[in-house]
């Protein structure tokens, strides 16, 4: 596996040289430093840990500073784990978009916008009602019948109801690197990815 | 917005068309690949509507053929858009012509705004 942090800028879209318009995400990913080298011998299995985004030494504890120290970096804001990094790396090395190249099949994990309390018809997918006459009332979006009667005479587990949705981690698959500005260090992904503008993502392959 | 901008910058292409508004008559000449055989067709009309910015902007141009009104949305950076000739300049008070689609006949015409003789030459 192969991994860099990004955030995420915004989507416009891109025309192929057949004149095919696509639509793409941009991504602003790396340069991150690597602070940390897991191996089995120590942790128990081998993990790269990177860093990406300055802050401020006043927002960066005691212990934090010591642990980017060992990197000889700066305090990063975002610090994630790639399980079994298929580069070897040492302590302090960078890893830039030059890992990806364009064409390439690519999965993003990130974290969908919330969207609060909502109901069954947006959270689940259900249809509603279909009609306003027919005696429906102001019932048009309700879930309808939760299950059976005496017979169980409870609602079953992981039953689909309203709630918060939204706000979850999410990886998409098979999304394809469509340009890379290596002097800039924007990526641009076919189609949507999850989350705000600015919000964190990953980019593994 | 200003890395959005970097990368139109880097993703528009060179050509450079005439510049144009809502109103406007144009040309439009556009590629078409038909198996792998490529022509060029040319698509005459009024600009009703221009739309988006950098890389994504688009234009619509609508015209009368044989009596039905056709409408076409171009992507303004396509690469397959060969060209673009400006024939008349409209006199318009409006960015968005989508009255245009109630009227027909005499009605439909847009005026031609004429350039003063020494400004033209400017």
């Amino acid at each position: 596996m192969k991994g860099i942090i990004g955030k995420k800028i915004g989507m416009t879209s891109i025309f192929d040289p057949g004149g095919k318009q696509t639509a793409c995400t941009i991504i602003e990913a790396g340069p991150c430093v690597v602070t940390q080298v897991k191996t089995k011998d120590s942790d128990g299995y081998n993990a790269l840990q990177l860093s990406f985004g300055d802050k401020k030494d006043k927002h960066t504890n005691q212990a934090e500073k010591n642990h980017f120290s060992k990197a000889s970096t700066a305090p990063k804001k975002f610090v994630k784990e790639f399980r079994d990094f298929a580069i070897e790396k040492n302590i302090g090395e960078t890893i830039t978009l030059d890992i990806f190249a364009e064409g390439d099949k690519v999965e993003v994990v990130g974290t969908t916008k919330g969207k609060g309390f909502q109901g069954v018809v947006k959270r689940h997918g259900f249809h509603g009602v279909g009609q306003q006459s027919h005696g429906q009332h102001d019932r048009q979006r309700a879930p309808g019948s939760l299950g059976n009667s005496s017979d169980a005479s409870r609602v079953m587990k992981g039953m689909k109801m309203a709630g918060r949705t939204g706000g979850d981690r999410v990886k998409l698959k098979g999304l394809k690197v469509l340009k890379i500005f290596p002097d800039k260090n924007y990526i641009l992904i076919s189609g949507a990815v999850p989350g705000h503008n600015g919000s964190i993502v990953l980019i593994q392959k | 917005m200003n890395a959005i901008k970097y990368v139109h910058e880097q993703l528009t292409g060179k050509k450079e068309h005439p510049s144009f508004k809502p109103g406007d008559n144009v040309t439009v000449n556009y590629k078409i690949i038909e198996g792998n055989k490529e022509r060029i067709q040319s698509f005459k009309g009024d600009v009703i509507k221009r739309h988006g910015t950098g890389n994504t902007a688009s234009f619509t141009v609508r015209k009368i053929s044989d009596g039905v009104g056709v409408e076409r949305l171009f992507p303004l950076n396509s690469p397959n858009i060969e060209s673009i000739v400006l024939n008349k300049t409209g006199r318009i008070r409006r960015a968005k012509l989508y009255y245009q689609r109630r009227r027909s006949g005499k009605s439909a015409r847009i005026k031609e705004k004429r350039l003063l003789e020494s400004a033209a030459a400017e």
